[in-house]
Formats: structure tokens, sequence, C-alpha cells
């Protein structure tokens, strides 16, 4: 049985424009020491669909599928059960440390309240504790900071405490939503380097939301791309990355500005974020792809292993047969 | 009084230094801030410069100082080969005709009560207050087209659009005074990656088509590798290196260039798996209190006991690249 398995989870919204589809058919598991990434532009559903899993969904929010942790459904279960598992066996990173702290607390009272509730340590237990996992994620003066209040801390130590909390009870999944898209490269990079020593260390299965593919190269195991709230594209992270076929995944990666690129342009891709509330008929895609046909306007592609290699799931009518082929177009259409 | 192949803008040795109140009583001495403490650099007519540095590290204070948005402790700022830190406010008026700001959050820089016609329209409305009504509204339908928005959204308001197309309107603005600068602070680091490509793309079409020179800020070294001729490497108000763009990635001279360099992710699973990176430790020094001697010594991996001495100054390694750095 593995950590994680989600089976066909959606996500809806309803809203006065009528009822939205945020996510639809989403699928993965996840063991032991195992990270996916899940990677997309704002709005394709990527973290709404985790802060279903987490119960966190805004009140016209509403989830269904299955999201089973060691086999028990965590969108079945009462709030209660739910609190027991949430911040204690999975923990969550989120994007802004800044709005999610609370700015009226020390760092010590939100970090100890955590252990105080899930394993009913005493206040000062519960603080050398604090102060371990402070030491942990390389915050210096570990024992002196902890007494201090967030807007103390820079942005990259922010999220190093939002990190260090979210190990507190050293949870089994740790699921990162973006953790360091508000942060410069320099901590991006300090940030990347710390998880990956959690999870050489502590074996925490990982889940990583972001909508940079370079930030998931060397850290994920499987990548799974969203676009519209569908799966576009979904495999092990070397056949995302060297062999992918779906034109967004394509683009996704030639968006990336790369140190070693030769030639000069980026390759954009056109157009702007779907509106989730008006999606095309077919695919969701169809309306800045490159390469769509009329089947691709009318017909939801279905997903389905590919041709090239079974072990990737693709939905796409038109996947790409070289890299060329979209640049070629790209060029004439810009 | 400028000449044809001089820079159009010229910085000297600027400094901005603010003054923060430290005790809590009223006679406590106030304390210094050196935000930008020596910055010289040249730019000329569609030429793009390239400024990058962690957060903190006084870029954009830099660019509001070059606009003297905010006011200059120290050194010059020459437009057209004319001295600006003493001119008075109607020559900067004038002056900012021709130089000309985008920012870094879309949404947040545009008016939410302002249309887009509006917006677009202000610059022309402060600047050219003589021109006719009818030729306002041309040349802002001609522009939004420029920069790919649609003639159909000119009486929509900024809510309406994504992160995206916010930033085209505001690069709109910008440019419908067909200016001879544009200062780019962080245009594009709120944005999805494959909305900055479009930006980038966008923006380097146009200083083609309208000659217009740059200056692009940014944290990121692989986002201004794409548009900028030459690059500025700035940390805690100081300059690390000056470079031309070749010589910049092939063969960075500062340690915190370097540094800078390999924390980029590079999109590729092998590779990225078995990179070393050259970690940088810890934070940026509180410029409050900078570290004696060379300010970047407390991070550097390679500082020796001459770095918390000698405040190393920016020399000539070769002809493309200067560094400051007692090392490099």
């Amino acid at each position: 049985m593995s950590l994680i398995e989600v089976n066909n989870l959606g996500v809806q919204f309803q809203t006065q424009d009528g009822l939205v589809y945020a996510v639809n058919g989403i699928n993965f598991s996840l063991d032991r020491g195992q990270t996916l990434g899940i990677v997309g532009e704002s709005g394709s559903g990527k973290s709404q669909s985790v802060l279903a899993m987490m119960g966190l969904l805004a009140s016209n929010g509403k989830a269904t599928g299955q999201a089973l942790y060691q086999g028990r459904d965590l969108l079945a279960m009462k709030p209660a059960e739910l609190n027991a598992i949430r911040g204690n066996r999975v923990a969550m990173i989120f994007q802004d440390p800044m709005t999610s702290l609370n700015p009226y607390l020390t760092v010590e009272r939100q970090m100890t309240e955590v252990l105080q509730f899930h394993k009913g340590f005493d206040r000062k237990a519960a603080r050398a504790r604090s102060v371990q996992l402070l030491d942990a994620v390389k915050i210096p003066e570990a024992a002196r900071r902890v007494t201090m209040y967030p807007h103390e801390f820079s942005g990259g130590m922010r999220q190093r405490v939002m990190i260090a909390m979210a190990l507190l009870c050293e949870p089994e999944v740790l699921i990162a939503d973006e953790p360091t898209t508000a942060l410069d490269v320099t901590v991006q990079a300090q940030i990347i380097a710390l998880l990956r020593e959690l999870q050489r260390d502590f074996g925490t299965a990982i889940i990583m939301i972001t909508h940079d593919l370079g930030v998931v190269a060397g850290l994920c195991d499987e990548v799974m791309v969203l676009y519209g709230g569908r799966v576009m594209e979904q495999g092990s992270a070397d056949s995302i990355f060297y062999r992918a076929s779906h034109p967004y995944t394509v683009g996704l990666l030639g968006a990336i500005p790369r140190l070693d690129a030769e030639s000069e342009a980026l390759v954009a891709i056109p157009g702007a974020p779907p509106n989730m509330a008006k999606l095309p008929r077919g695919c969701p895609f169809s309306e800045r792809c490159l390469l769509a046909d009329e089947q691709c306007r009318e017909l939801l592609p279905a997903l389905q292993p590919a041709a090239h290699d079974a072990a990737v799931l693709r939905a796409c009518h038109r996947p790409v047969q070289s890299v060329s082929e979209l640049a070629v177009k790209g060029a004439s259409h810009a | 009084m400028h000449e044809a192949g001089s820079p159009i803008l010229s910085v000297r040795e600027l400094k901005v230094h603010f003054r923060i109140k430290a005790g809590v009583w009223p006679w406590s001495p106030a304390r210094v801030l050196k935000a930008v403490d020596g910055i010289s650099f040249d730019i000329h007519a569609g030429e793009t410069l390239g400024v990058v540095g962690e957060s903190g590290c006084g870029k954009s204070t830099l660019a509001r100082a070059v606009l003297n948005l905010i006011p200059a402790t120290a050194g010059s700022i020459a437009w057209m080969g004319r001295e600006m830190t003493t001119a008075s406010s109607e020559s900067w008026q004038a002056a900012r005709a021709d130089i000309q700001m985008i920012f870094q959050d879309p949404l947040a820089s545009l008016d939410p009560r302002m249309t887009i016609a509006q917006v677009i329209a202000e610059p022309l409305h402060t600047h050219r207050p003589a021109m006719p009504e009818a030729e306002v509204m041309q040349r802002v339908k001609d522009m939004m087209g420029r920069v790919g928005l649609m003639p159909q959204q000119i009486n929509r308001y900024p809510h309406e659009f994504s992160g995206g197309q916010c930033q085209r309107i505001g690069i709109a603005r910008a440019l419908i005074l067909e200016p001879k600068l544009i200062i780019c602070d962080e245009p594009v680091s709120a944005l999805d990656v494959s909305i900055q490509a479009q930006i980038i793309n966008l923006l380097k079409d146009l200083q083609k088509s309208m000659g217009l020179a740059l200056i692009f800020i940014a944290h990121d070294l692989a986002v201004v590798k794409h548009i900028s001729d030459r690059i500025l490497v700035m940390y805690l108000g100081h300059e690390m290196e000056v470079a031309h763009k070749k010589a910049l990635y092939a063969s960075p001279r500062h340690p915190y260039t370097q540094a800078l360099l390999s924390a980029i992710p590079i999109p590729e699973p092998a590779l990225e798996r078995k990179k070393v990176i050259q970690l940088l430790q810890g934070d940026l020094p509180s410029p409050m209190a900078p570290p004696s001697g060379c300010v970047f010594r407390t991070r550097c991996p390679r500082a020796i006991e001459r770095c918390a001495e000698e405040i190393p100054a920016l020399r000539s390694l070769n002809e493309q690249t200067e560094a400051a750095c007692l090392l490099a």
C-alpha cells in the first residue's frame, strides 16, 4: 500500500457564474522518500488539488474522488480525525511565509502549539524541540531567534521557519506549495538543498508544487504537468524533461531562461492562462497550442499511455514529434 | 551638451544614504543606511544594462535615484550630457518624458479606478497637454496593438486582466511618450515562467524597433541573459562586477557572481542531481552595519584575512570585465 494514493481527485467551486471545475481526475501515488512535482501556471489547479487533500478548500469548494493516506480517505474524514493527521503526519509549507505565519505571535508560540496539540509535550520540551528544528533548518542563533516575531526575520528565514514548523512532528508527507517562488535564487538554492537533505535523512515523501520546471528537475522522481485543471502529461522526471511530447510541457521547458542556451530568443507560450469558468470545449490548452487542429478544439483528449513510452501518461491529440516543429511554428506565429 | 556616440546616461559614484532614527529618545543619534554606495555606469542609446543582485542590495533604490524619485546623497547623474543632481524640478519633469519606468508588481502599479485608456494616456496628458484628445486616443490604440493588447479592451479596468497583460499595460504606458530610456524594475519576477518569456521577447522587439535603451533589474542572472548587453552585479549597495554579457557568463570573475550563477536551477534532471552548488551561507548582512573591508566577505567562500581590512576597488581585469575583488 502506498503512503498516499489519490484516485480521480476533483475540485469544484460553486460561483456566481455556475459550477467551476478547478481540478479534474487527478491520480497519483507516493511512497516513502519519493518526490512528486506538480507543475503548471497560475490557475492550473495545482494548489487547489493539495488544499483539497488537506481539507482546506474555501467554503464554496467541494472535493470528489479519493485521497488515501495509508488506506484512509482524507476527503471522507471528520474534521477531528483530519486534525490528528494534518500538521502531524501530513504537513504543508505555504507559498508566502509572511501571510501564513501569525504576525501577533512569537515563533516560539506558533511552534510549540503544534507539539502541545499533536504530541502532548509540555512547554519546556516543546521549546527545546522547536530550537532543535530551527537549528536543523540552519537558522543561526536558534535559541535566541525562537523568541522573535515573524517580521523580524528575512524572507528566506521565514520560509525556513515554515519548514521547521512543518517538520516538528516528523511528518511522513510534506506538501510544499511554491515554497521558493517569493525568494531570491540564492535562497531558493538553499531551500531546495534543505528539502533534499530532509528527504535523504528522514525519508520524507514530498509533493512539490511550482510553476518553474527548473525547480523540480533535481528534486523530483515523478512530474505531473497540469493545465486548466487537467493532467496534460505525467511520468518520470527523466521522461518529462528529456522526452517531453505534450506541446504544453515542451512550451514550459522552452520558456525557462537558460544559462547554457545559444539562442537569444526565449520560446514563449502565446496567450494567457485560461479563465476556468470559460474553458474551451475540447482540450483546455487548444486556445494557446500552436499545433491545435479541429479535433483538439472539439474533443477532450483522454489521458492515456503515450506511444513512445507506456510509462508516460499524456492527454493530447497532436503530440510534438520534434521540438523543431514547434519552434518553426512559434517563429511564424510571432 | 550631448554629442552623438557619447552615453545618454552617465552615473558616477552615486550614493543614496538614508538616515534612520535609532533609539527611542528624540535626541538619540540617527544611524545611516547606505542603500547605494558608489555606483558608476554609462548607458548608450539602444543598449541594455542588466542590474542583478539579491533583495536588499539596493538595485531598486538605484533605479529610483536615477529618476530622482529618491534624491541622491552624493555623486552625479548626467542625462544627455547635462548634470541632473542639481537640476530644477522643471528640468527633471522634461527629462522624465525621455526616461520611463516599468514596475515589479504589474497590478499594484496600475490605478484600479482608471480604465486602460486613461492609464496609458496619462503620460501624454502630463507631458503633451496640447495634444488633441483624438490624437491621444489614436496613439493609445496604436501602442496597445504594439504591446499585444486588443483595441476593444480599451475601456476595461486593470483587475480584468491577468498578470502578464497588466505588465503589457505598464509597458504601453512607459512607451507612449517614445522615451529614450526605460528602467525596468524586476518586470517579470511576479509572472509565471511562460509569461516571463513573452514579456522579455516583447521588450526585446520593442527595443529593436524603437531604439530604446533599457536598465533591466532582476534578481536572477538567467533572466537578464536574454536581454542585456552588459551586466552590473550589485551586493549591499556596491558594484561587485561589471562585464559584457559573453564574458560574464563564460568566465565570471567575482565569487558572488559565481555563486549567483551556480544557484540557478538547470531544467535537466541528470545535471541537476549531481550539480555541486556553491551555496551562499546565511543572509545579506544589515546595510546599517556592513562588514569592514569587502562587504561580501562574510558570505564569501574564498575570503582571506586581507578582505576584512581592505575595501577592494573596482578594477579592470580585461577589456570586457571589471570586478571589485582582491582575488579575482
